[in-house]
């Protein structure tokens, strides 16, 4: 069992906070990611954890026990740094194999298990190797082996695939997913790219200036964000904002179109994904401005009640710069957000 | 503009280059070469010109260092002296280099000012003072006080030589080793230390050569314990010239064959670190 509990997680640089009273519980075996933009405390929060930073305030529980007093080696933890920390004075072998070293395991213990992490990360053949003999990609591969080595209760990452090409990048994603499923440890992954996020997570985390914004799955938070910086953080292109005004029962008056939406006396933000939107007799009218073909969509620009607006549409619409629409939001996926606290209103 | 340099711009530069090389060479070569070819020529040819190219190997201007009275002890002593002053200025140095370049401290500026500074007091002007202290103490005319004022002279370079080579390892790769198990203490042996290694050593050469010229403090504050320069600088100042230069060459000696025998591992060290 290996529950990460952070408790009012407070982290100040000098008179910078940069990180606000965090809580969040990551369960047993969960693959946790935090997601945020550059300078938004990830790195911090993970240090944290890790032991590499202490806390201003506030406690760090793993497994059920209290550890922010502990340094790193004594947490049950391993970490993936972003520049892999390869040691550059020790072949592969030895680098997987440093923390089995360090524990005084008997060497042919060290050498089966050196040997089956580098079989799952497919680098059994360079084990001889010197670190300044790999590519980006097999170092990475070292780097994640010798975590896995150590089988530890906590996987701690810091955008361990920011260094490699989108192929690659793509490959690992996978791959690392596969293997810490198969590892049953509990996962905490940074990165500021939502496709790796979405694509791994079981939960993501969105940061935002120091604070956690949402922790939920990854479809809700791209279906149900719970604030407007989580609407237009993720999804790309993010959500459409409208400026919304009630005109009673619970009845809103959209850029001259009237919808449903919560009954309240309030001024709040209309929301809608750009691909939760199809042409259609009556809708939102608006004059497309740029046409940009993806492939199997239409991505269409266009002005909504003089603001930006935009549509992702099926490819075999016809559509050209200039043309009038009436795109018809699906009802169900409409969202709404009140402008002064930002945050989502049901 | 263009800035692909024409065939011409090229052969010049290379000619400069090779020029440079040669003249470099020969400004360490030449001189060294001429005190091999005086200490191991005949006494009375020590003044004739030209010379010859290939040195007659007459040995009898060595062999009177060698059976000179007290030359061993003070060759014994120089090594000695050294040694310490290498191992003391490492010792003392390179934790404060880590220090520098791994923790935030109130004062870190300065500190690294004063550091260059133990070097702004000339020597001839501690000597007196330093001399009184030492004679109060028990420390004059003995290896250890010697090597004691060497050290103050080779640890600003010591310090600030390490400060930059631990600067150069990543701070990640100690954290790799923390989170591997080690404590602030095995990481620095396990994985800063074996990377640094060829610095060190670097340093610790500069640290023996610096003690191993100084001359200064060494016939200030020795008299029976003299150490190679300190006794040559007395008795050579009357000497014939075919000796001063045998002298001469058994103070240079010792420097170049230690250097030459770390040369290797000092490349081959860095070839790895350097990766
Ligand atoms: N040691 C430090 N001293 C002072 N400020 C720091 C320190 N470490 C981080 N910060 C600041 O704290 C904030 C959060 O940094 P952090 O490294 O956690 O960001 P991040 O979310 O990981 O960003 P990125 O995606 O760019 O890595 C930043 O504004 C950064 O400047
Ligand atoms: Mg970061």
């Amino acid at each position: 069992m290996a529950e990460i509990q952070i408790k009012n997680v407070a982290k100040k640089f000098g008179e910078y906070q940069a990180l606000h009273d965090i809580n969040l519980t990551i369960s047993d075996r969960e693959f946790m990611v935090l997601l945020g933009a550059s300078g938004c405390g990830k790195t911090t929060l993970l240090r944290i954890i890790c032991g590499l930073e202490t806390a201003t305030t506030g406690e760090v529980w793993i497994g059920g026990r209290r550890v922010d007093h502990l340094p790193p080696k004594d947490r049950g933890i391993a970490m993936v740094f972003q520049n892999y920390a390869v040691f550059p004075h020790l072949t592969v072998f030895e680098n997987i194999g440093f923390g089995l070293r360090m524990q005084k395991l008997p060497n042919d213990e060290v050498t089966r298990r050196v040997e089956r992490v580098a079989e799952l990360m497919h680098i059994e053949m360079l084990l001889k190797r010197y670190s300044g003999e790999l590519s980006g990609g097999q170092r990475q591969r070292v780097a994640v082996a010798r975590a896995l080595a150590m089988e530890p209760d906590v996987i701690l990452m810091d955008e361990p695939l920011s260094n490699l090409d989108a192929l690659l990048r793509m490959e690992m994603r996978a791959e690392l997913k596969g293997v810490l499923a198969e590892s049953n440890t509990t996962a905490v992954y940074v990165t500021h790219d939502q496709v790796e996020a979405m694509s791994m997570a079981d939960r993501i985390s969105v940061m935002h200036k120091g604070k956690i914004v949402q922790a939920a799955s990854p479809i809700e938070v791209y279906r149900n964000p719970a604030a407007e910086f989580v609407a237009g953080f993720i999804g790309n292109p993010p959500m459409n904002f409208l400026p919304a005004t009630a005109t009673g029962n619970g009845q809103w008056r959209v850029a001259g179109q009237t919808f449903d939406g919560p009954d309240t006396e309030k001024t709040l933000k209309f929301a809608i994904r750009p691909e939760d939107m199809a042409p259609a007799d009556t809708g939102l009218v608006a004059i497309a401005k740029v046409i940009e073909p993806l492939g199997a969509h239409l991505l269409v620009t266009c002005d909504v009640d003089g603001g930006m607006f935009r549509a992702v549409l099926d490819s075999d619409t016809t559509v050209k710069a200039g043309d009038r629409l009436t795109l018809a939001p699906q009802p169900d996926r409409v969202r709404w957000f009140d402008p002064e606290t930002t945050l989502a209103v049901a | 503009m263009t800035a692909v340099a024409t065939p011409d711009a090229r052969k010049a530069g290379r000619w400069l280059y090779v020029t440079s090389v040669v003249l470099l060479c020969a400004w360490v070569i030449v001189p060294l070469y001429f005190l091999l070819i005086n200490t191991l020529s005949a006494p009375e040819d020590v003044q004739s010109y030209p010379k010859a190219f290939f040195p007659a190997f007459d040995m009898g201007s060595l062999s009177f260092f060698v059976t000179f009275n007290g030359m061993i002890d003070a060759l014994l002593n120089s090594i000695m002296v050294a040694g310490l002053t290498m191992i003391l200025s490492i010792a003392i140095g390179a934790p404060a280099g880590y220090a520098l370049s791994r923790f935030d401290f109130r004062g870190k500026e300065l500190f690294r000012l004063l550091i260059l500074l133990t070097r702004a007091f000339p020597l001839p002007l501690l000597a007196l003072p330093l001399a009184v202290m030492f004679i109060r103490t028990g420390l004059d005319d003995t290896i250890i006080g010697l090597a004691l004022v060497h050290t103050t002279l080779a640890i600003p370079f010591a310090v600030l030589i390490t400060f930059s080579l631990f600067s150069g390892i990543p701070m990640e790769l100690e954290e790799a080793a923390w989170t591997l198990g080690c404590t602030r203490l095995t990481a620095f042996t396990k994985v800063v230390l074996p990377l640094i290694l060829p610095g060190i050593a670097a340093s610790a050469i500069f640290a023996f050569v610096i003690s191993w010229n100084e001359v200064f403090a060494a016939a200030v504050l020795t008299i029976e314990n003299r150490t190679l320069t300190a006794f040559l600088l007395v008795k050579l100042s009357e000497a014939p010239i075919h000796l001063k230069f045998a002298g001469g060459f058994i103070l240079v000696l010792p420097a170049l064959i230690f250097i030459f025998a770390v040369r290797k591992y000092l490349f081959a060290m860095w070839g790895i670190a350097n990766r």
